[in-house]
């Protein structure tokens, strides 16, 4: 995969300084394991090899822990994600109240299913598990930010916004549409056995 | 019915998430007390108060800080605020609209165990809760409420936020401790228990964030008050949620023990369309469902356990009559094979049978029969794993395949005639 990042990847001299600072929260450095990625998500805008080789060094770990981890958790991409990442609740209190019709929605305004990223790399559609806000049911989030009793009108709107702004900021840091770079498919196995 | 404000404070309509606004309500005043009382005269409050662990399996809590080994290793308490089981939405209030509380909790109970470093583990998914939680600490540490020295006191204490990556299973408290520690959140074989052996090794203390928000209501109040709330062997009061097809859902907050019926018919409005109940699942899609004749039940853990149930999270959902359960049973199975961390066979393996058995059901593929291997499924997963994810996805299946045979097989025959 690592020509998805041609150039040696170096972290930022603020998120250098955070690194440090996040060292001294945990007795062993591989503490700092999990938050350390999250800044290098934030940065490259996803865990590519030579991404997780830095984060190995940077924590003097080696580079199997680092993706023994990183291949653990469904928020830490492996891949390339949309520049808007639209998770869609469809857990049981939310398919009671219509994530059906949500997710019909999503996939008609959108134009790809859960699973795949838009290739002009501005989404990526997924269905999630419990939001844990069901009394607000049906419930999405679109990478930081919640929306609560979404109906399909409101999610045209909001999805259509998104993608004036989409269209000005362009995809991700560290976009590269997977088709074109060879990998094949689009699809986010959202599963975490390693 | 009585609703209480002890907790649940939404109805003052405070921004409690600036310190000065909850040290006006009376925040923190329990610092004194605990001085007063001493480490073991907290841990001895709390005892005596009889709070069960607010995270799903009811351990009392003062026992719990009681097991702690006697030696000088470095102790850690660590809160538990992965919040993710299926229905749940109450340790979201806290972090995002009353973060105070449960720091004060974290102080009050970082003292009684003599803990001086605190992780609060939020659910990756929880932005806000991290942000609002992160930007509390920030406020206590300028306030010399957390840091060297609290308020002169001598005592120390940090605070950090540890943001989880997508993954239930570290809302289990083993696996929530390696996640900690950097590791996929594998849950290990107990014992040892986390109290000898937990975070990087040492001493740990594992509470849920709703578990600690009581600490200083219950010194406020005092054991015997907090006690005499609820229910026998179920003190205090408790966070409930009604969600599904419920007129009104929402967070509410009453005493132990209080009827579910009430629950569900007078603070969650009755059922949409006042149509009949199908089935409640109590506190969590980990609790084995009720039927509508069972829902005459208290809501503790002890009178859900005589039913078969558990009181979990205890934030109920309610399905109502004209529900297709085999979608519903599909969505649980999908949740729990998604999130096992597979390494036991018969919580891989079963899971993912539970989900391809709930599939060919939706699909129309599979006949009655299919509802005795859903059973059979769920009897080689129990007893037979690490944590108890295992146990959480075989006994809500069992429970709709056999407490609901009948809407199955008219479900079942319905797509079978279709096909
Ligand atoms: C699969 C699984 C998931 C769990 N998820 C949570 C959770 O999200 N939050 C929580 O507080 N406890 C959860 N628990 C329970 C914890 O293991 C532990 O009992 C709890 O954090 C102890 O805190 P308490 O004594 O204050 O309840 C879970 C347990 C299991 C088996
Ligand atoms: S029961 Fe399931 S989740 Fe728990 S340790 Fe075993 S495989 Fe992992
Ligand atoms: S089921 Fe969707 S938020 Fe809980």
């Amino acid at each position: 995969m690592s020509e998805a990042m041609p150039d040696t990847p170096q972290f930022s001299t603020a998120n250098k300084q955070k690194i440090v600072e996040l060292l001294t929260r945990y007795p062993r450095s591989q503490g700092a394991l999990i938050p350390v990625l999250w800044l290098a998500q934030d940065q490259f805008g996803w865990l590519s090899t030579p991404v997780m080789e830095l984060v190995a060094a940077e924590l003097k770990l080696s580079v199997t822990s680092v993706l023994a981890t990183a291949m653990f958790y469904t928020m830490l991409y492996k891949k390339p994600h949309g520049r808007f990442h639209v998770q869609i609740c469809t857990n049981v209190s939310c398919y009671l109240r219509g994530s059906d019709d949500i997710v019909a929605m999503a996939r008609e305004v959108l134009g790809i299913e859960p699973g795949q990223t838009s290739s002009d790399g501005l989404f990526t559609l997924e269905e999630v598990q419990c939001l844990c806000a069901c009394e607000r049911a049906p419930t999405l989030q679109i990478n930081q930010d919640d929306y609560f009793r979404v109906t399909p009108e409101s999610l045209r709107e909001l999805l259509t916004n998104l993608q004036t702004v989409g269209a000005k900021l362009g995809p991700r840091p560290g976009w590269v549409d997977e088709a074109l770079a060879g990998h094949g498919s689009h699809e986010h196995g959202g599963h975490h056995h390693a | 019915m009585p609703e209480h404000r002890l907790l649940l404070r939404r109805h003052l309509g405070v921004d409690f998430t600036k310190l000065e606004n909850y040290l006006k309500h009376g925040g923190f005043k329990m610092w004194a007390k605990a001085l007063e009382l001493g480490p073991d005269g907290v841990t001895a409050e709390v005892k005596a108060s009889g709070l069960r662990g607010r995270g799903g399996a009811g351990f009392p809590t003062g026992m719990k800080w009681g097991f702690l080994p006697k030696d000088n290793r470095p102790r850690y308490l660590v809160v538990n605020a992965d919040e993710g089981e299926p229905g749940t939405f109450k340790d979201r209030y806290f972090l995002e609209e009353d973060p105070f509380r449960q720091l004060e909790g974290i102080l009050l109970g970082a003292y009684a165990i003599n803990a001086h470093t605190c992780y609060i583990y939020i659910r990756g998914e929880y932005w806000n809760s991290k942000n609002v939680t992160e930007d509390a600490i920030q406020q206590l540490y300028k306030a010399n409420w957390l840091g060297k020295n609290i308020q002169g006191s001598g005592f120390d204490l940090d605070v950090y936020v540890h943001s989880g990556a997508g993954a239930y299973i570290c809302g289990e408290e083993t696996a929530l401790i390696e996640s900690i520690e950097g590791k996929p959140g594998m849950p290990r074989l107990k014992p040892p228990f986390p109290a000898n052996i937990g975070v990087f090794s040492m001493p740990t203390i594992v509470n849920n964030t709703e578990t600690l928000a009581a600490v200083p209501v219950i010194l406020e109040m005092g054991a015997q008050a907090w006690s005499d709330l609820g229910s026998p062997r179920n003190g205090g009061t408790k966070l409930v949620g009604v969600a599904g097809h419920v007129k009104n859902p929402g967070l509410f907050e009453v005493p132990m023990g209080t009827p579910m019926r009430e629950i569900i018919y007078e603070l969650g409005g009755g059922i949409l369309d006042d149509r009949e109940i199908l089935a409640v699942i109590p506190g969590g899609s980990s609790c084995p469902f009720l039927t509508k004749d069972e829902i005459d039940v208290a809501m503790d853990f002890d009178a859900l356990k005589t039913k078969g149930s558990m009181l979990g999270t205890a934030c109920i959902t309610v399905i109502a009559e004209g529900t297709d359960l085999i979608k519903v049973m599909g969505r649980v199975a999908k949740f729990y094979q998604h999130e096992s961390c597979g390494q036991c066979t018969p919580c891989r393996q079963g899971t993912g049978w539970l989900h391809a058995i709930a599939q060919k059901l939706d699909q129309g593929a599979a006949g009655e029969e299919a509802i005795d291997l859903l059973i059979d499924a769920c009897n080689q997963i129990d007893g037979n794993t690490i944590c108890a994810h295992g146990e959480a996805a075989a006994w809500p299946i069992r429970s709709i395949a056999k407490k609901f045979r009948p809407q199955l097989e008219a479900a079942i025959r319905a797509r079978l005639a279709a096909a």
